[in-house]
């Protein structure tokens, strides 16, 4: 129990490093790579909860993809270290504000849970053979399974709303038409042509 | 076996051993267990450079190497050596902690994805139930590596590497995702021991059958996912000189390349643990074979372990180099077109075919019931 409490405290203090990197750091790549540490210590926090399929979840999502195209965005971008330092005193009060309202909204939503009873001072340990895969999917298929599937569409439709905002049509637009070059044969590229030998003279 | 090998230990260590907390007994086993996967998976990649370049040596008609030690064994060994003796140079306009990390951050997941991979019926780092979803979350994070090397190096071809390489690994490996999901219909479990497990009573019972769609799209998103040729524009020596690994030199290289061949060993193993019944042997069920399985060696081709998931490992090693020795690098359009537009389809099909293959009870769903 011991153990498990110091395994806790030091990835919850590395998530909160994390997270402080995340808003200080100048650069952005850097403060993305403080993001994906952040993700990855919150995903053992989970695991601390026996949600390992929720933790590794995270990782493959957020970590595994997401980030990724966040990276791969930030990477292009021209870095000036002095207009992200004007922006950070602008936007400080805003920041801070939000902040606290979220601070409070997460507290009074403790004390509406739990009432006056204290809160359990570790994580509820499952019984011998729990998986958390199983008992998420027993639920996620059968009472949910409308707002699941709903969730799904809608999902498909912001792609597909996203996609279609790009389709516009450009003039003079080269396009390779792959089928076309898949079809080539060797006789349309070379041609085999029959002649004598020429003569020395 | 096991209890000829306990008894030749002498029993004061045992002593000692049952004397010891039992947290310290469990860490001490798990250690040596894991030395002795990374081990063989280092000996395996040092070997597979040089099985590689023999290959790709008898392809071409030449020798390959064979100045170092008997038929050229030690050639790794020479190449590693001369590796570590250079010095590693760090660009002066790049972002220095993450130039140093980023061989680092490839490596690690190509290693740690090992501890849920059964090697036979009982050796396996950690059983854990979400064997699956961990390997396909490490395999996934291996591309930051790749994307920080571009990036810090601060050089324009290292850049366009990263670029790359990161839109190639994004488009793979929804496909080998979609995959995946097949192989979860087929064997019901996400526990990688579990998967081998359905596949057992040999050749016919193997996914590769029923999933054989799925068995394509996995391994060649495997060869792209481990920027292996002909996938292999993230590095494209002809254009980029190097790509993402231009500016890397000595301990550093060599660590990408570490990373690289252990990717390929890892991609190999799933292969086979997914679609060729891992440690099983393809000789399982056939009775007029069992009596061959007391005979010494002959026997061990009989039953399974450890011995078929390597040859399996090195039939698709030996199939990485194969596809380099043979085919010329993609053009990048092609690459895209054919993760995007081909593959994705071809998988979420071959889904909805499972789907109708389980309903009516045949190939891998035969016998079950509800």
């Amino acid at each position: 129990m011991l153990f498990h409490a110091f395994l806790f405290y030091t990835f919850a203090a590395v998530l909160i490093g994390a997270a402080c990197g995340v808003i200080f750091s100048r650069n952005p790549v850097h403060a993305i790579m403080f993001l994906v540490l952040a993700f990855f210590q919150s995903a053992m926090l989970w695991l601390l909860a026996e949600a390992e399929f929720l933790a590794i979840v995270l990782v493959l999502v957020y970590v595994g993809a997401v980030m990724v195209l966040f990276l791969f965005v930030v990477m292009m971008l021209d870095i000036n270290v002095e207009a992200i330092r004007r922006g950070m005193t602008r936007y400080a009060s805003l920041g801070i504000a939000v902040a606290l309202i979220m601070a409070f909204q997460l507290v009074q939503l403790i004390w509406l849970r739990s009432g006056t009873e204290t809160l359990p001072g570790a994580f509820e340990a499952y019984p011998e053979g729990y998986s958390n895969t199983k008992a998420l999917g027993s639920v996620l298929y059968t009472e949910h399974v409308y707002a699941f599937e709903i969730a799904a569409v809608v999902l498909l439709l912001a792609i597909v709303a996203a996609i279609t905002l790009t389709m516009r049509k450009r003039p003079g637009l080269k396009v390779q038409n792959i089928s076309a070059q898949v079809a080539v044969k060797a006789k349309d590229r070379i041609r085999v042509v029959k002649m004598n030998s020429e003569k020395k003279r | 076996m096991l209890e000829f090998l306990a008894n030749l230990i002498p029993t004061f260590i045992w002593d000692i051993w049952n004397s010891l907390p039992p947290l310290v007994q469990y860490l001490t086993i798990v250690t040596w267990k894991i030395l002795f996967v990374m081990i063989g998976v280092i000996l395996i990649v040092a070997f597979s450079t040089y099985f590689e370049r023999k290959v790709i040596g008898s392809m071409q008609a030449r020798v390959g190497p064979n100045r170092v030690g008997p038929l050229g064994l030690g050639q790794p060994f020479a190449d590693v050596i001369k590796l570590l003796i250079k010095e590693v140079v760090i660009p002066s306009q790049s972002s220095k902690f993450l130039f140093v990390i980023a061989p680092l951050l490839t490596l690690i997941p190509a290693l740690a994805a090992w501890a849920v991979i059964p090697l036979n019926d009982w050796y396996v780092i950690a059983d854990i139930n979400a064997g699956l979803l961990y390997v396909l979350a490490l395999t996934s994070i291996g591309v930051y590596g790749v994307i920080l090397a571009g990036w810090a190096t601060n050089s324009k071809y290292a850049f366009l590497g990263a670029m790359r390489s990161a839109a190639q690994i994004v488009a793979y490996e929804i496909a080998m995702g979609f995959a995946l999901v097949g192989i979860l219909m087929a064997a019901g479990s996400l526990n990688l021991g579990d998967i081998v497990r359905a596949q057992a009573g040999g050749f016919s019972h193997w996914f590769l059958l029923p999933l054989f769609p799925l068995f394509l799209v996995y391994w060649i998103s495997g060869v792209a996912e481990t920027n292996r040729a002909p996938f292999d524009v993230a590095e494209g020596e002809s254009e980029i000189v190097a790509g993402f690994h231009v500016e890397y030199s000595g301990v550093a290289f060599a660590l990408f390349f570490l990373a690289e061949y252990a990717n390929m060993v890892l991609i190999s193993s799933l292969t086979a643990i997914f679609f060729l019944g891992g440690w099983a042997s393809p000789f399982e069920g056939l009775s007029f074979l069992s009596p061959l399985a007391n005979i010494p060696i002959i026997g061990l081709l009989v039953v399974g372990g450890l011995h078929w998931l390597f040859i399996k490992m090195a039939f698709f090693m030996y199939t990485f180099f194969w596809l380099r020795a043979t085919f010329p690098r993609y053009r990048y359009d092609q690459i895209m077109r054919l993760g995007w537009k081909v593959f994705i389809p071809v998988t979420i099909l071959w889904i909805a075919v499972e789907g109708v293959m389980a309903w009516f009870e045949v190939g891998p769903w035969a016998g079950l019931t509800g």
